[in-house]
């Protein structure tokens, strides 16, 4: 059989496999689109139709009652605000102290230099997960249970900062010197050089990080689970579990415009930014 | 060793040539250095309060018994881990978060090299294709799993296009196997992307020369994948199985949304049995015993993982 493999004529022609490949692809892409189209479709379909047997993809009376309700049922323009204002708060200061350390420990020579890198890299290895059993504590001590610091601080300075200082790291590390040194020598100190150098030159690097935390910052979903109890404090992904009748069932369409409205928005962006996003979240591969 | 490193001139070896030489201007000064620590100190301080401090509190929590009503801890020694390996439920837990774990690497695995080798050729749509397959990434997970919970309903649209063509589909969520496939399926389906990227890039990197001599010496499609393909891409194929298992021991809200855990405990994987003991029934001690040991699987899982891309590094990007 195989020896006579490379004498054989290819059982289907080039045009049969690619059009193969193409049902292949387009089988195999329905569970990835499917589940967000329906999810924007049915967010416009009165309730009755939601559960509608046979399904249907599109609504026949389409209706935006179920965006007025995720607003008047939940806070939710305010904790839309939340999410948005916590996530850029997150991103900034993220972005300000991974470059910062990821600068220091790729340039600056200083005693205890790789030990201290080691020990910054232990908040890649502890997850998340682990350590807010004994942060919630913490943050109970002092007073910040039900505000947004827990989730600020943890996600500004933990796992998803560490990451982004290594990704600072190695980019300055790969930046060639010269340019650092002429400055140096036209007497620029060290902040000056950071500042003035190197961050400009740092755009990939830095838009990366800014991906990486919005995205970690925007998805949180333990930490406001296990911190708020206010609805009106409450973020996003949390918020979108909650809209549930007066008998624990779920308001489905209600639910999916709250879903849209959180998911659409990163969405197009992606779409703009593709490279972008895509390179960043390669770099998630790092901590997992 | 301060000494040293401040007067590099003693401790650089020769062999660094120019480049070393170059670099002693910057770490003569000691207001060098004092920078150096005051641009890390943000980072560093960061890590010791919110995970190097908190890992050492779980470790004592661990070491006591909370009474939840007082708040009073009492220190129980050992208790707590013999407490875990008395509790019927964690071999259960532990099962389910084998079974999660292990059928998302497979999956993810299998679907992120197969989409990476259909297009790893450019063609009319392929950059199309590759941006559906990645857009769950930026899904927000909550409402990625919202909606997969809504599909998964008895009544749902899964279960309405299954009646449509004839078949019955099962209560998915509602059955302790057909959960664990939900589960699993809609967590692979969201982060399949990043793994397909990253072994899009390790296709790239298989030289093309080499292609070419298999099928000059009359090698198949299927034999040169698996005889040249597979194994030059074998390292990234490791690393990223790791990632994904790390990934699938930290998933949280796919497990809170879908199923929370159920029914019974067919889909309480660790994670999650650390939340309902630490948060719902307020057992900060057991909790803490459990996170630590959700904390030694992951570490082991990490550390295997960086060993290994320290000495593959050859092969990456």
């Amino acid at each position: 059989m195989r020896t006579d493999a490379a004498a054989r004529p290819p059982r289907f022609g080039p045009r049969a496999r690619r059009a193969a490949l193409y049902i292949a692809l387009i089988v195999m892409a329905v569970p990835f689109v499917v589940p967000t189209l329906w999810m924007i479709t049915s967010s416009f379909k009165p309730l009755n139709e939601i559960f509608a047997s046979p399904p249907s993809f599109f609504s026949a009376n389409p209706t935006g009652a179920a965006y007025a309700e995720a607003f008047s049922f939940q806070p939710f323009a305010r904790q839309y605000f939340n999410s948005v204002y916590i996530a850029l708060v997150v991103t900034a200061t993220t972005m300000l102290v991974s470059s910062l350390a990821g600068y220091a420990f790729a340039r600056i020579r200083f005693p205890g230099r790789n030990l201290l890198f080691v020990v910054v890299l232990v908040g890649l290895l502890v997850p998340g997960e682990v350590t807010i059993v004994p942060l919630f504590q913490m943050f109970k001590q002092a007073g910040l249970v039900n505000t947004h610091w827990p989730l600020i601080l943890v996600t500004a300075f933990a796992a998803p900062c560490v990451l982004a200082t290594f990704i600072m790291r190695q980019f300055f590390i790969a930046l060639p010197i010269e340019l650092e040194e002429a400055a140096r020598i036209d007497g620029l100190g060290r902040f000056g050089i950071w500042r003035r150098i190197c961050l400009p030159l740092a755009r990939p690097a830095l838009s990366a990080v800014a991906i990486l935390t919005f995205l970690s910052s925007w998805n949180l979903y333990l930490e406001p689970t296990v911190y708020l109890t206010s609805p009106e404090l409450f973020t996003l992904p949390q918020a979108l579990t909650r809209f549930t009748d007066a008998y624990g069932g779920e308001m489905w369409n209600t639910q999916l415009a709250a879903a849209t409205m959180t998911a659409v928005p990163v969405l197009v962006v992606f779409i703009f930014a593709q490279r972008q996003f895509v390179e960043s979240l390669a770099h998630s591969g790092l901590k997992g | 060793m301060a000494d040293t490193r401040i007067k590099p001139r003693e401790a650089a070896p020769a062999s660094r040539g120019p480049a070393a030489r170059r670099r002693r201007v910057w770490t003569m000064s000691r207001a060098d250095a004092a920078a150096g620590y005051l641009f890390i100190a943000p980072q560093l301080l960061g890590v010791l309060v919110f995970v190097i401090v908190p890992v050492g509190l779980a470790i004592w929590y661990s070491l006591n018994e909370w009474n939840v009503f007082t708040g009073a801890t009492t220190f129980v020694g050992a208790a707590n881990y013999q407490a875990a390996l008395d509790d019927p439920q964690l071999p259960k837990v532990l099962g389910a978060t084998a079974v999660f774990s292990g059928g998302v690497v497979v999956l993810n695995l299998a679907l992120g090299l197969a989409l990476a080798v259909m297009l790893n050729r450019r063609f009319r749509g392929s950059v199309l294709f590759r941006t559906l397959f990645f857009s769950p990434v930026v899904v927000s997970v909550v409402a990625w799993t919202l909606v997969w919970g809504f599909l998964l309903q008895d009544n749902g649209g899964i279960n309405g296009v299954l009646a449509a063509l004839g078949a019955d589909g099962p209560n998915w969520l509602q059955s302790g196997p057909t959960a664990m496939i939900a589960v699993t399926f809609t967590q692979v389906v969201r982060s399949v992307g990043i793994n397909m990227v990253l072994f899009l890039a390790a296709l790239q990197g298989v030289p093309g020369e080499l292609y070419e001599a298999a099928r000059l010496d009359g090698a198949g499609s299927r034999r040169i994948f698996f005889r040249i393909t597979l194994p030059l891409i074998s390292p990234t194929l490791l690393l990223t199985a790791i990632i994904t298992i790390v990934g699938a021991l930290q998933s949280f809200a796919q497990i809170a949304v879908l199923t929370e855990g159920g029914p019974g405990l067919s889909t309480t994987v660790l994670v999650y049995y650390v939340f309902q003991q630490a948060f719902s029934f307020n057992d900060i001690g057991y909790g803490s015993t459990l996170a630590l040991m959700l904390l030694t699987f992951v570490m082991v899982l990490t550390v295997i993982q960086w060993q290994l891309r320290r000495k593959w590094v050859f092969y990456e990007d």
